[in-house]
């Protein structure tokens, strides 16, 4: 995929002109790619001057409205950033963690809660990015902390690598990903439990990270990961890239 | 002949903005009222041209207001300026507004041809704006016909990109390039950085 399309979108973007799911989409991107987040700031602020421009007085009962109003609604503290302040081994307890615990949260953190690329993203999305970014990580931890967790690894074409922990008391997986090649827009990796001969869809991922699979382990068998469109696919429409037999 | 000192200056349209907005932060209300004078019309403007309703624009200006005095304290100078924070919050909140309404309903023809005659701000800001948006007009007289529309279309209509292309019956990837090429000259034309 060339540079030219991966930014394509920012102008689109900094107007709000993207529709949700590119929307979601080019702010993953933006995560991983300073230049356009750069980009995107100075083209918002291009909009901006665009918006001032139109400026017109409101009427003059809104002032009162605003003041009376905002005397009663808290204020939020400063930023509270997911992607930087991800867990780190201060405490004993912490520290005694296995390495891949402390690497699947921050893994988990960055993938999900990410560090905001600018301001008003921040603003609206950062206290439920940490929140979710909070429950992920808990989520994750119960899987990989587990007295019968075992794992998996698989490597798929150009360095993709992908460890599968899976817990059977806990009755859930937890999927990791390094090297992932980058997709162009409109596709996603899917994950599959193998139940027998079936595959049932297991989550989506677009980029490297750990997620808690989609759904119970039960009798699943195995794991797999395809190219799908973006939303995924009810069942698998390619090859492949890995698959892994989970242990019984 | 005062206009030449501006065209081409970032910096002058809020000197000491993200200092009242440090203040607000600290929770001053008098500081707020300060930051009030200063974005009100930018805001309320802008909300109504995207959303035509004088009513609903009240309405959702006073969100943008809200959010504003929550999110103060999250407010990072070195990510842009006041203004320009204030008035993405701004637009995305007329966008979700129309977003909104569109999802529930086909989008209200009548409120949407009607015409409003901005009533500028007879106080101080007066001639800032007004230079303001004359750049604003030279610039944008400096874009193709297709970026122009385009650009026009997207932020003060609120359409999606695929809507600008399908009232412009353009392609979809045209329209999404002309947005962001639109935008870089105006960029450059009126001398923003970020």
């Amino acid at each position: 995929m060339n540079e030219e399309h991966l930014h394509a979108p920012s102008g689109a973007y900094a107007l709000d002109a993207l529709p949700d799911d590119e929307r979601d989409e080019f702010e993953r991107h933006l995560r991983d790619c300073p230049a356009c987040a750069q980009e995107v700031r100075e083209l918002s602020a291009t909009a901006a001057r665009l918006g001032s421009a139109v400026a017109s007085a409101p009427p003059a009962a809104l002032k009162e409205q605003v003041l009376s109003r905002i005397s009663t609604v808290r204020q939020l503290p400063p930023t509270f950033l997911p992607g930087v302040s991800a867990p780190q081994p201060t405490s004993g307890r912490m520290g005694r963690l296995p390495r891949l615990v402390l690497a699947a949260c921050v893994a988990a953190a960055t993938a999900f809660g990410g560090v905001a690329v600018w301001q008003h993203q921040e603003a609206w999305q950062a206290e439920e990015q940490a929140q979710r970014a909070e429950q992920r990580a808990a989520d994750m931890a119960r899987v990989l902390v587990a007295p019968d967790a075992r794992t998996v690894t698989a490597s798929g074409k150009g360095g993709a690598k992908a460890t599968v922990v899976v817990s059977r008391e806990e009755n859930s997986a937890v999927f990791l990903a390094s090297g992932l090649p980058e997709l162009p827009s409109g596709k996603t990796y899917q994950l599959w439990f193998a139940d027998g001969g079936k595959m049932r869809p297991a989550g989506l991922t677009r980029t490297d990270g750990g997620l808690v699979m989609e759904g119970d382990v039960d009798g699943a068998s195995g794991v797999g990961v395809t190219v799908e469109p973006a939303g995924g696919s009810p069942q698998p429409t390619s090859t492949p890239l890995m698959l892994m037999t989970l242990p019984a | 002949m005062r206009e030449f000192a501006r065209i081409g200056g970032s910096s002058h349209r809020e000197p000491d903005l993200s200092e009242v907005v440090a203040q607000v932060a600290g929770g001053d209300q008098d500081a707020f009222a300060t930051l009030y004078d200063s974005i009100a019309g930018p805001v309320f403007g802008l909300v109504l041209r995207v959303l035509r309703d004088p009513a609903q624009s009240e309405e959702v200006a006073q969100e943008v207001m809200v959010e504003v005095w929550r999110h103060a304290a999250r407010f990072r100078p070195e990510q842009g300026s006041v203004m320009a924070w204030v008035m993405t919050m701004a637009h995305r909140r007329a966008v979700d507004r129309v977003r909104s309404e569109q999802a529930a309903t086909e989008r209200d023809r009548r409120s949407a041809r009607r015409e409003h005659t901005p009533a500028y701000d007879q106080v101080s800001e007066e001639v800032t704006v007004r230079l303001e948006s004359e750049q604003v007009r030279r610039c944008l007289q400096s874009l193709t016909e297709l970026q122009k529309q385009a650009v026009t279309l997207a932020y003060y209509h609120g359409y999606t990109y695929r809507e600008v292309a399908a009232s412009l019956s353009a392609p979809l990837g045209t329209v999404k390039t002309r947005l962001r090429d639109g935008l870089i000259r105006l960029r450059d034309c009126m001398g923003v950085n970020a």
